[in-house]
C-alpha cells in the first residue's frame, strides 16, 4: 500500500515538477507578482470575439508554450489533466481539442489545480505515464457572468467577495529529470458547514482547507517550511489560522494563501482577495515554484481550495460545499 | 426649490435602499421588487402622492414612483374601464419608461460590445 | 470537525468584514439625490423648452433617464459609477434601465434572439412581474370598493 494514515498517498517513485507556465492577465500583472509571470495579456478579450473563447486561448497557449519552452514532442506527453471553472468545464475541453493530447478533465472548482497535479503525480507513481501535463484556469469575466451578474450591472461588490484571477498555469510533471518532487498527496473530504452566502467563499472554503491540512499534517507528520492554500482570501486565511490555534499548532508563521498572495488586497480593490483555478495555479507556477527551486524553501505544502458552488443550487436553498486537496512537494 | 427637494428626497429614498442592501445582502433583484411593490401600496393608499408634492421628481424617479404611477394607473382605469382598466391601466401608464428601457437595451446591445471592468 | 453549523457561524461573522454603511449611504444620497435633480432638470427643460404639457414631462424625462442610462451602460460606465454609488444608481428608473441594458449587452454574443431578446429581461422581469400583478391587484381592490 502507498496510503499513509487516513487520507494521504505516498508518492514512492520519482514524480518532478518540470518546468511551469503562466499567463495571466492585466490586473494580475499588475499585482504584487507582476514580474514573475511567463506572460502578461494586456487585453482581456484577447483579440477574441468573447470572454469563454479567450479564457480558452489562455489554457491553450499556456501549454503550448511549455512545451514549446521545454521542447516537448506531443507524442512525449502521455496525458493532459485539466479544469476550469465553466459550465461543462469548456475551456479546458476545447483548448483539449485544439491541442489534441489525451485529456481527462476534471472538476473541483478553485481546488483543480492541486486536484489534477495530485492525480498526475498518482498515475506517473502507478507507472501508467512518464510525462503529464496539468493545466487549469478562471477569467474574470467568462466566471462573473455565469456565477454573478452582467460585467455592465451596477452595483457594489460585498466587503467578503473575492476576485477571480484572470489566468491560467500549466505544469509538466515527469518521472525522469530533476528539480522538486511531488511526495505526499491528500485529497480532502467535502467540508460544508452551513455557509450559504455566495460573496463569502472564503468562510466556506475555509473548513475544508483546515480538514485536509490538518489530515495531511497528522498522516505524514512532515514539518513544512511553507503552508500555501489556494484562495481563501483574508476571510478564509483568518479562519484557518484561528482553527488551528485553537488545536494549540498554530501555523501562522508559515502559513500563506495565494489570494491574498496575487493582488495587493489595499490597492488593487479586490476587497477580500483573488479566486478562482487559475489563482493557486498561478501563484503556484510563477512564485511557488520559483522559491522551491531557489532554495528559498524546502518543503512546500500547496493546497488548492474549492467552493463547489452553483447558482442554482443556492436559489434552492443549498449551503456551499467546500473541499480543498493538498500537494506535500520537497526538493 | 424644486430642485433641492429632488435631490433630498431622491437622495434619502436611495439611502434607504443602500441600508437594505448592506443589511440583508440580498441580490439587488429583491431590492427592486421590494421598491415597486412598496410604491403600488402606497400609491393605492394615497401616501405616495403627497410625497410626490414635496419631492417633484425625488419620488417619482426612483422605483417606489414607478410603482406609484403602476397602481394609480391601474385604479384610473379600472374606475373607468372596469375590470380590463385595472388589468392594462398600470401597463398603459407606464409603458414609455418600460418600452424606452427594451428599445435602447436592445439598440445598445447591437452597437456596444461587453467590457471588462479592470 | 470540532465546529457544528451554528458555531461556525459565530466564526464566519467575527471573521467576515462589515460593508461601510456610513459611507455607502453617504454616497447613495449623494448619487442617488443626483439622479433625481437631473430628471427634475430634464422635466423642466421639456416644459419650459419645449413646451411639453405637465403631466407629459414626467415619463419624458423618465425616457431621458433611461436613454441616458442605456448609453452609460453601453459605454462601460453605469458599473463604474454603480461602484461608489451603490443603491444611488440601484433605485432611480436608470438603475431599472442599468439592469435591461446589461443582460441585453452580456449575452449578444450568445446570438441576437437568443442571448439579446432572451435575456433583456434576466433582472428586471420581477420587476415588472411584481409591479404589473401589484397595479392590477390595486386596480381590483378600486374596482370591488369602488
Amino acid at each position: 500500500m502507498k496510503k499513509i494514515g487516513k487520507q494521504t498517498f505516498s508518492i514512492k517513485d520519482n514524480v518532478f515538477i518540470r518546468d511551469t507556465y503562466t499567463i495571466v492577465g492585466k490586473k494580475e500583472g499588475q499585482g504584487p507578482l507582476g514580474n514573475k509571470f511567463h506572460m502578461i495579456v494586456e487585453d482581456d478579450l484577447w483579440g477574441e470575439d468573447s470572454w469563454e473563447k479567450s479564457e480558452l486561448k489562455f489554457q491553450q497557449t499556456a501549454v503550448e508554450k511549455l512545451m514549446e519552452v521545454n521542447q516537448l514532442k506531443k507524442n512525449q506527453i502521455d496525458l493532459m489533466i485539466s479544469g476550469d471553472l465553466l459550465n461543462q468545464i469548456t475551456s479546458s475541453s476545447f483548448a483539449a481539442r485544439a491541442l489534441q493530447l489525451p485529456y481527462i478533465g476534471v472538476y473541483g472548482a478553485c481546488s483543480t489545480m492541486a486536484l489534477t497535479m495530485g492525480l498526475g503525480s498518482l498515475l506517473i507513481d502507478g507507472g501508467f505515464a512518464e510525462n503529464i501535463i496539468c493545466v487549469t484556469s478562471s477569467h474574470f469575466c467568462s466566471a462573473e457572468r455565469q456565477y454573478r451578474l452582467p460585467l455592465e450591472m451596477g452595483g457594489q461588490r460585498h466587503m467578503s467577495s473575492q476576485w477571480t484571477v484572470t489566468g491560467s498555469a500549466a505544469v509538466w510533471l515527469s518521472k525522469n529529470g530533476s528539480g522538486p518532487r511531488v511526495k505526499n498527496v491528500t485529497f480532502g473530504k467535502i467540508t460544508d458547514l452551513g455557509v450559504k452566502d455566495a460573496n463569502n467563499m472564503g468562510a466556506a472554503m475555509a473548513p475544508a482547507a483546515y480538514d485536509t491540512l490538518s489530515q495531511h499534517i497528522k498522516d505524514t507528520g512532515i514539518d513544512y517550511d511553507l503552508i500555501v492554500t489556494g484562495d481563501l482570501g483574508t476571510v478564509g486565511k483568518g479562519i484557518v489560522n484561528k482553527m488551528f490555534k485553537e488545536d494549540n499548532n498554530s501555523i501562522e508563521k508559515k502559513y500563506d494563501d495565494c489570494g491574498t498572495i496575487i493582488f495587493d488586497i489595499e490597492k488593487q480593490d479586490v476587497h477580500s482577495g483573488g479566486s478562482g483555478c487559475g489563482c493557486s495555479a498561478t501563484v503556484f507556477g510563477a512564485f511557488l515554484y520559483r522559491k522551491l527551486l531557489d532554495g528559498d524553501i524546502k518543503k512546500l505544502l500547496f493546497t488548492s481550495t474549492g467552493a463547489l458552488h452553483s447558482p442554482t443550487a443556492t436559489l434552492q436553498g443549498e449551503s456551499i460545499p467546500g473541499i480543498a486537496h493538498s500537494v506535500g512537494i520537497e526538493i | 426649490m424644486n430642485y433641492i427637494m429632488s435631490f433630498v428626497v431622491g437622495g434619502i429614498i436611495c439611502v434607504i435602499g443602500q441600508i437594505i442592501i448592506d443589511t440583508f445582502k440580498k441580490n439587488n433583484a429583491y431590492l427592486l421588487v421590494l421598491m415597486v411593490v412598496t410604491g403600488a401600496a402606497l400609491g393605492y393608499f394615497g401616501i405616495y402622492d403627497k410625497l410626490v408634492e414635496i419631492g417633484y421628481s425625488g419620488a417619482t424617479v426612483p422605483l417606489l414612483g414607478f410603482g406609484n404611477t403602476l397602481a394609480k394607473g391601474a385604479m384610473e382605469e379600472a374606475a373607468s374601464k372596469g375590470f380590463m382598466g385595472a388589468l392594462s391601466g398600470g401597463v398603459i401608464k407606464t409603458a414609455p419608461g418600460v418600452a424606452a428601457a427594451l428599445m435602447f437595451g436592445y439598440i445598445v446591445a447591437v452597437v456596444f460590445n461587453p467590457k471588462s471592468n479592470k | 470537525m470540532k465546529y457544528d453549523k451554528d458555531s461556525y457561524k459565530q466564526v464566519v461573522d467575527e471573521f467576515t468584514p462589515k460593508n461601510k454603511m456610513l459611507k455607502n449611504c453617504f454616497y447613495a444620497f449623494i448619487f442617488g439625490g443626483a439622479i433625481c435633480l437631473l430628471g427634475e432638470i430634464f422635466k423642466n427643460i421639456f416644459i419650459s423648452g419645449l413646451g411639453a404639457a405637465e403631466e407629459d414631462a414626467g415619463p419624458m424625462a423618465s425616457v431621458a433617464l433611461v436613454g441616458l442610462s442605456a448609453l452609460l451602460t453601453g459605454l462601460g460606465w453605469y458599473d463604474k459609477l454603480g461602484k461608489f454609488g451603490g443603491a444611488g444608481t440601484v433605485v432611480p428608473i436608470t438603475g431599472f434601465a442599468n439592469s435591461v441594458v446589461s443582460p441585453a449587452l452580456e449575452f449578444k454574443r450568445e446570438g441576437y434572439i437568443l442571448g439579446t431578446a432572451s435575456n433583456i429581461f434576466k433582472l428586471a422581469g420581477p420587476v415588472l412581474v411584481f409591479g404589473y400583478l401589484a397595479a392590477f391587484i390595486a386596480g381590483l381592490l378600486k374596482l370591488i370598493t369602488g
